[in-house]
């Protein structure tokens, strides 16, 4: 008891490893302490007579030290398993501690109640649906917004669309509600070996059969139209890109339109269907697409070639 | 001299420079002479280029007049034609692909059986932007209602969406207040998708968007060619009704391009019109330079056109996982998960 008082006065005045002080109160971070506050009723260096309850693996159990024990530190708490049920619980601690100071008895019930409690709400809170936060590392959104833009302008969407109802009207999977002529589907008959009337199913089940034609037409559609439009585009073009060739001759056949029908609105012919007529037959020389360019270029076309031979 | 001068991985060209006794452009020292040579040689590239491109060019046309077919141009290389090849990639005739289209979750859809019916809810935090975008995906699918989400486990909501005969079931994911995921369920026993949201974009911020009447829409489904890509194009038909009503001219986009699925949401119409197109030349017949400039250059042409009027909301899906039976994201059988290293390859995609 004497060398408990002079541990207190080392501890509490000099240093203690365990002490953790915050501007209103010291807190004790010693495992054995039953407050977590540092005290020196609650100290368990400081005591020699002591008990706490601690928790391993959703149990707990109450552990003494006494001073018989002092002497060996690895004898030094003894450990008894506290039942599951709470007051059975209760009944362990009196009669373990039952003739120790009213203090520790105390918190140690206290300390019991607390741990009961938080463990019954660990249980409830297992069985819920726990929700899963997934990092999104910065350099991966980048990078997929990067692609999608990529991919945007690959896809080309207005276009597929258009071409996709013109495939069907051609194919006439709607009946008679239109009611154009023959001989103005060619364009769209030009525009690939579709086979002539051997979709059956297509009336039946549109969407699961047709998936793959069209996908198979569509990507051969790209392909092409990728072709035409980059060798159309490779005398004005010193970058070789495929979509930046595709896009500016885009744009040269907007301005082209809209010179010519300034009442429509937003839509311009789409250049898919300029193109057919030119697979059937030979391309025309280059010289004679040069001139069908938009005006501007059609200016320089002289002095272009007088460049290139310069080289 | 020895070791040192000489590197390791010379190619080709570095030798014979070697041997030739002159220098490579990196070994000179100083920056300005070193930058003149590359220049040097960039130029030379580029006139190498030129002359090619001329040469192709004349050739052409000599074989234009001579009436012989032009010698075939390079096609350019895209990265939708150098694509990884595939081998789950569907063919047309393939017959297990069929046997298994009639068996599996959707056979009863595209039977005609029943009406889709689509169940919308949220994660448990639903803002105003989730919600617009909800709005607005109400008034594009037909037969779709929208339920709060409460304190519901998903598995609990299946199994109520189960009772009352949904088809179909989406949540939509959120994150700081901006819808961000679409996990599909499609609900008898079907499988599970989990979509990244990305791209959203109202109709209100449409320009020119047209409003769309309550006709059962059309569905495009593009570019869905592997197995993988099938399937979950067939999850996306049927959460549609099987007899779209073409008198209302309503198209449903669902347009697959690298992995990326682009949903667009259209009205459109046929109309003809005069397009100026090209006079179609023949071969060896009035080819020459002079009847070349004398004949007409275009020719004016009815085509049919299609014209769209985008109404309703636009967004991009990316598919995050595929999982066979619905909910279930401990015991569940994923089919297929997004994971980090299947984007190191440029050319290789999924759908």
């Amino acid at each position: 008891m004497q060398s408990d008082e002079v541990v207190w006065q080392v501890i509490n005045h000099v240093h203690c490893s365990f002490k953790a002080k915050m501007q209103t109160q010291n807190f004790c971070r010693n495992e054995y302490n039953v407050t977590g506050l540092c005290n020196r009723s609650s100290c368990p260096l400081a005591n020699s007579r002591y008990s706490t309850i601690r928790e391993i693996d959703g149990t707990l159990y109450l552990y003494m030290k006494s001073i018989e024990r002092s002497h060996s530190p690895k004898d030094l708490w003894e450990r008894v398993k506290l039942p599951r049920n709470y007051g059975k619980a209760l009944e362990t601690i009196d009669k373990h501690l039952e003739h120790w100071p009213k203090f520790l008895v105390h918190k140690n019930k206290q300390r019991l109640t607390k741990m009961t409690q938080y463990l019954i709400r660990m249980r409830k809170l297992a069985l819920k649906t726990k929700r899963k936060l997934v990092t999104m590392p910065a350099k991966e959104v980048k990078r997929e917004k990067r692609r999608e833009a990529k991919a945007l302008t690959a896809a080309v969407l207005d276009k597929s669309i258009e071409k996709e109802l013109l495939q069907r009207l051609q194919s006439g999977t709607y009946g008679d509600i239109y009611n154009f002529p023959v001989k103005e589907y060619e364009k769209v008959l030009a525009m690939e070996e579709m086979e002539p009337a051997g979709e059956e199913s297509e009336e039946e089940e549109e969407e699961p059969e047709v998936e793959y034609v069209e996908g198979y037409e569509m990507e051969d559609e790209d392909e092409d139209d990728a072709i035409e439009d980059f060798a159309q585009g490779a005398n004005r073009m010193s970058d070789s890109e495929d979509d930046d060739g595709e896009q500016s001759h885009d744009e040269s056949d907007a301005s082209e339109d809209e010179d010519m029908q300034p009442s429509r609105q937003s839509r311009k012919a789409p250049k898919s269907l300029k193109v057919p007529s030119k697979r059937g037959q030979v391309d025309p020389t280059p010289a004679s697409r040069k001139k069908r360019r938009p005006h501007v270029e059609i200016e320089y076309e002289e002095e272009r070639e007088m460049q290139n031979a310069d080289f | 001299m020895g070791k040192r001068m000489r590197d390791d991985e010379e190619d080709a060209g570095e030798v014979a420079l070697r041997k030739a006794g002159m220098k490579l452009p990196s070994n000179i020292k100083n920056k300005h002479k070193r930058s003149a040579e590359y220049a040097k040689v960039r130029a030379e590239k580029i006139k190498e280029k030129k002359q090619r491109i001329k040469a192709r060019d004349t050739a052409e046309r000599q074989a234009v007049e001579l009436g012989e077919t032009p010698p075939p141009r390079q096609v350019p290389k895209t990265i939708e034609n150098t694509r990884e090849a595939d081998e789950t990639v569907a063919q047309p005739d393939d017959e297990e692909l069929q046997v298994d289209d009639g068996v599996d979750e959707f056979s009863g859809h595209f039977a005609r059986a029943q009406m889709p019916k689509l169940l919308i809810t949220t994660s448990q935090e639903c803002s105003s932007p989730t919600r617009k975008f909800i709005k607005e995906l109400l008034t594009v699918i037909p037969n779709a209602t929208f339920y709060k989400r409460g304190s519901y486990d998903l598995k609990q909501i299946v199994k109520f969406a189960k009772n009352r005969d949904f088809t179909t079931m989406f949540v939509v994911n959120e994150n700081r207040k901006q819808p961000n995921g679409l996990l599909m369920i499609a609900l008898p026993e079907g499988p599970t998708a989990h979509f990244k949201l990305s791209s959203i974009k109202l109709s209100k911020k449409i320009k020119g968007h047209g409003k769309p009447t309550s006709h059962m829409p059309e569905l495009l489904l593009n570019n869905f060619t592997t197995r993988l890509g099938h399937r979950v194009g067939r999850l996306f038909a049927s959460v549609f009704p099987q007899d779209p009503q073409f008198r209302g001219r309503r198209a449903v986009t669902f347009h697959n391009q690298r992995d990326f699925i682009f949903f667009r949401h259209h009205r459109y119409i046929f109309e003809e019109k005069e397009i100026k197109e090209l006079a179609p030349v023949t071969i060896g017949v009035n080819s020459d330079k002079k009847s070349r400039k004398a004949a007409p250059k275009t020719v004016k042409k009815n085509a049919v056109v299609a014209r769209l009027q985008e109404c309703g909301p636009r967004f991009t899906l990316k598919l995050q996982s595929l999982q066979s039976g619905t909910f279930d994201s401990k015991y569940g059988e994923y089919e297929w998960v997004h994971k980090p290293d299947m984007d190191t390859s440029r050319r290789r995609f999924f759908l």
